[in-house]
Order: C-alpha cells, then sequence, then structure tokens
C-alpha cells in the first residue's frame, strides 16, 4: 500500500495525542496551572496536527463533515465522530485543570474512554480491509493501541509505565509481523483464484491491461519498500521501542525523556511507513505484483 | 447510507465469457466513452500527450497465460470491472455515505457529490475495480450503465451496459442474475459460472464463464523434425561444414 506521508503523520501525531489525553483523562498524572497547559496543549495540539494533516489526504476536504454520517457502518466514519467527541468532552476537565486547579474527573474519564476508542477506531480501519490480508489480523490494533498509550506516557513522564509499554509494543510490533508474513498466503487468493483459471493450470499474467501506471499500481501496488523490510523493521522495533526502554533505565532527568521520547517517535515513522509500504494487497495478483 | 440493503428485489449484472473475450479491448474503449460523457464528472486522462500517460477507467481487460501439464498453453483475455458484490466491502467503509448499494436492482453507485475522495473504498475493494479520478478527485466506478438501461430516450436495443452492446465477440452479457429464469442465470448453470476471488467473502453478483476445451491433436514428435541440417550435411555443404569448422 502507498505509504501516503500525510496518513503516517496523522496516525503518529494523534495517535500519541489520544495516547497523552488517555493518561491525562484518568488523572494518572494531575498537573494544574502552567503543567496542565503545556501538557493538555500538547495532547491537543498533536491531535489538531494529526487531523489537519489526515484533512491533506482528502481529495475533497469541504465535504468533510460529511464524514460525521456513516457510523453505523464505516469505522473511518467512527473515528471523526470518537476524535471531535473527545475533544470536547476532555476540554472542561483541561480547561478546569488549567485556570481552577480543579480537575474534573467524570469528563476526564469519559474523555479517556473515548480517547482510548478513538485510537482503536483508527486501527480498526486498517484491520478491517479482508484485501490487505496483511491488516486484516487481530495483531494489528494492539500495535497502534501500544505505540499510543506507550507514546502518551513518555510524553507525561510516566517512566515506568512507559518501560512497559515499549516493551510490550516492541512485542506486538513483532507479532504483527510473523503473523503479518503468513497472512497473504492464508487467506487463500491467488492468481488463479483471482482469476479462476487456477483449476485448469498455473497462471501468469501475459499482458498488463495498460502500458502506463495507474491509480490502482500507486495505492495498492507499492513493492519499493518490501525491499528494505528487514532494516526497517529493526529500525522500527529498536528507535521505536528498545532504545527509548534502554534511555528510560537512566537516571531520570527532563533530557532522558525528551531523548526517548524522539527516538519513539522517530522510531514510530519508520513502523508506520513500513505498516503501509510492505502491506500486500490482493489487487496486486492482477498485475503479478502481489 | 452506507449500511448493505438485507436484500435486492434484483441482481443486475454481467456474465463474462472468457472463451469468446478475443482481448480487443472494444468495452475498455466504449466504457470510457459512454461514461465520459454521461453521468458523473469525465474520466479523465493525465499527461495525455505526454511521457508518462494515464487515466481513469472502468473496465480493463488482462490477458492471462494458463500453463498446463498435458495440453498446451492457453492465453485468456479477462476483462475486469465492478462484480456490484452483494457483501461489497466498499460500501460500508464509506464514511459520507457516498458509496451506496441500491435495493432496487443491487447496482453499487458513488454519489459523487457526497464523495471526500479519502480512498478507502478502493482500498477495501480486492478486485480494483474503483479508480479515483485524477481531475476530480472523486471515485469512480462502473455504474453498470445506470444511465442506459432504464433511459427511455434510448432504442431498446441500447438500454444495456455500454460494454455489452459494443462487445464485437458477444462475450459480455448482461441481465438479472438473481432470477434463476433469466437468460444469464441460465447460461452461468450451463457453463459453470464462477466467482472471482470467492474466499474474499464478497459475493460478487457478476459471474464468469470458464474457457471451454480445447480440440486436441495427437501430436507428431516435433523435435525429431528439428535435428541441425549440417550434422547430416554431405558434398560441398559438407565440406563446408568442416572447413568451417577447423578454423
Amino acid at each position: 500500500m502507498h505509504p501516503a506521508p500525510s496518513l503516517i503523520l496523522f496516525t503518529v501525531l494523534s495517535g500519541t495525542g489520544f495516547g497523552l489525553l488517555v493518561w491525562l483523562g484518568i488523572g494518572l498524572r494531575a498537573p494544574t496551572g502552567i503543567a496542565a497547559f503545556v501538557l493538555f496543549g500538547l495532547g491537543y495540539a498533536l491531535t489538531g496536527a494529526g487531523l489537519i494533516a489526515a484533512a491533506f489526504h482528502l481529495g475533497h476536504p469541504e465535504r468533510a463533515l460529511l464524514a460525521f454520517t456513516q457510523w453505523r457502518s464505516s469505522w473511518l466514519s467512527r473515528e471523526a465522530v470518537l476524535a471531535a467527541a473527545t475533544l470536547a468532552i476532555m476540554a472542561p476537565h483541561a480547561a478546569s485543570s488549567t485556570f481552577a486547579a480543579t480537575p474534573l474527573p467524570f469528563f476526564g474519564w469519559l474523555g479517556a474512554a473515548l480517547a482510548l476508542a478513538t485510537i482503536l477506531a483508527t486501527a480498526m480501519i486498517y484491520a478491517q480491509i479482508r484485501a490487505v490480508p496483511r491488516w486484516h489480523h487481530w495483531s494489528t490494533p494492539p500495535v497502534f493501541l501500544l505505540a499510543a498509550l506507550a507514546g502518551g506516557a513518555l510524553l507525561a513522564a510516566q517512566t515506568g509505565l512507559a518501560l512497559a509499554l515499549l516493551l510490550a509494543l516492541a512485542l506486538a510490533m513483532v507479532a504483527h509481523w510473523v503473523f503479518g508474513d503468513r497472512q497473504f498466503a492464508a487467506s487463500g487468493s491467488t492468481t488463479g483464484s483471482a482469476t479462476g483459471l487456477g483449476g485448469p493450470g498455473r497462471v501468469r499474467l501475459l499482458e498488463p491491461p495498460h502500458s502506463g501506471r495507474n491509480y490502482l499500481l500507486r495505492e495498492m501496488v507499492h513493492v519499493v519498500g518490501r525491499k528494505h523490510a528487514r532494516k526497517l523493521r529493526l529500525l522500527a522495533l529498536g528507535l521505536g521501542a528498545l532504545v527509548p526502554a534502554a534511555v528510560l533505565l537512566l537516571p531520570a532527568s527532563h533530557a532522558t525523556i525528551i531523548l526517548a521520547c524522539g527516538l519513539h517517535l522517530a522510531g514510530l515513522l519508520a513502523q508506520r511507513w513500513l505498516f503501509f509500504a510492505e502491506a500486500e494487497h490482493v489487487v496486486g495478483l492482477y498485475y503479478a505484483r502481489a | 447510507m452506507t449500511t448493505l440493503p438485507a436484500r435486492t428485489d434484483r441482481k443486475l449484472g454481467l456474465v463474462i465469457d472468457l472463451d469468446t473475450c478475443v482481448g480487443c479491448h472494444a468495452c475498455v474503449i466504449s466504457c470510457k466513452g459512454w461514461n465520459t460523457e454521461n453521468y458523473g464528472v469525465p474520466l479523465s486522462d493525465m499527461d495525455a500527450w505526454g511521457e508518462a500517460p494515464e487515466g481513469s477507467f472502468l473496465n480493463r481487460v488482462h490477458s492471462f497465460e494458463v500453463t498446463r501439464d498435458d495440453a498446451p498453453p492457453m492465453i485468456v483475455h479477462f476483462p475486469k470491472s465492478c462484480l456490484h458484490c452483494d457483501n461489497a466491502p466498499c460500501v460500508t467503509v464509506c464514511p459520507t455515505g457516498a458509496s451506496y448499494k441500491r435495493s432496487e436492482d443491487g447496482i453499487v453507485l458513488v454519489n459523487e457529490s457526497a464523495c471526500i475522495g479519502c480512498g478507502l473504498c478502493a482500498w477495501a475493494c480486492p478486485y480494483g475495480a474503483r479508480e479515483m479520478d485524477g481531475a476530480e478527485k472523486v471515485m469512480k466506478k462502473c455504474t453498470l450503465c445506470v444511465d442506459r438501461i432504464y433511459n427511455q430516450t434510448l432504442p431498446e436495443e441500447d438500454r444495456e451496459p455500454a460494454c455489452v452492446r459494443t462487445c464485437p465477440a458477444g462475450a459480455r452479457h448482461f441481465g438479472d442474475l438473481g432470477d434463476p429464469e433469466s437468460t444469464v442465470s441460465q447460461l452461468v448453470t450451463a457453463r459453470g459460472g464462477f466467482d472471482l476471488m470467492p474466499e474474499q467473502g464478497t459475493q460478487p453478483v457478476n459471474k464468469y464463464l470458464p474457457p471451454r476445451g480445447r480440440d486436441t491433436l495427437a501430436t507428431p514428435d516435433l523435435a525429431s523434425l528439428c535435428t541441425p541440417a549440417t550434422e547430416t550435411a554431405t558434398g560441398f555443404l559438407g565440406w563446408l561444414d568442416r572447413a568451417l569448422e577447423r578454423i
């Protein structure tokens, strides 16, 4: 699949932002005054930046409000509704913490639950797509959830929690790769089933339908990324989870937290790029490039 | 609403005969022509006279080679367009309600004025039946020529999809696949019509008919007729062969 920078930025930034809002919502860290302003501000800025990045992915962003209507069937619509609800419900808690030094646990906990649901909805947009077998597996949502919660815990400077979540994230990433590598074969889709000609013999593409590129090849038959998959996996695993976890073991200071955050986000960008780039869509079977 | 209808009154769709298709791409061109001039935004071409031309199409013809152990290989031309699935994954993922399946005839359509161009429906389709238009940034797909089949201003013989109307080989058939008595349903039964990627759970309405078995001949041992002539050459040619061999 095409690793669109807008989608990578959106899932990483807003995921981390919602992760931070989860921890601030349940009061694991209950800042007041300036500290609350900075932390809640960071949560809102990250989610906001992510949502703006996502809008750049749309062909017609001026119609984006329609995306709030189909929450009964569409995970993308659910994500939009949940994201907006999170930011609205969390606002009284954030404002009261900042300006009145009084957290409002009701709004905080409800907002945290909505933030968690938003992260899950983002993951389900991908996990629901059966035509991309690597994503269509239970191991996809844990990667998104743990990445967001670990990033949020890092930003909230909860070192113990962040350490545990980073290690869990490492496991989730490895699980997603191990299971993911078997998913295409497990889906049962082959050039034979795609053409229905597998019964009489072995099928191969003789002539593609067009000599140039097209939308399908650009969007869904991205093969460049698969070449460097192994290196990128090490980069994602190391920078995204293991190295920041090791940094957290150093004596705690602002510098170690900032360093761990930077490394984690860089690793996560690599992980997310690879998440798209190495995912094979079954339509590639019609182009001999699955 | 992007939930799928529980059932559709009819299941209009295509039956494509892989035995008859000659791979002429006339259906591709007539589809592009009709759907550029009629319902929805035109199917644009990008960089049409440049170095890397490309365009939006609702129907494309692939050609496959089937290699068999016990018979010569077969070339199969393979037209592919939207299959108007009963369990269409492209419809339920749409966040705006632009993508929908009609309960009266089962046609899957896009309301272009509600499409935000997010591309998720194209990702959800296993068949590559949807393409985002490069100029208008809205999703394009086969409409089953909904603006022809019910069009009272057209002569009756033209009230079928443009691809079916134009096919010079008679490889494309249009009808109600929900009615077991219809011509297309009987064709599917008689010829063993099949679904593409049934394992994807999409329950496509369109069916494909397999290539018929080819005639077979007792093939002579062609290799024995092809031994190099020079090995048994005599006279001048023999001398030339030996002389050249020595150089």
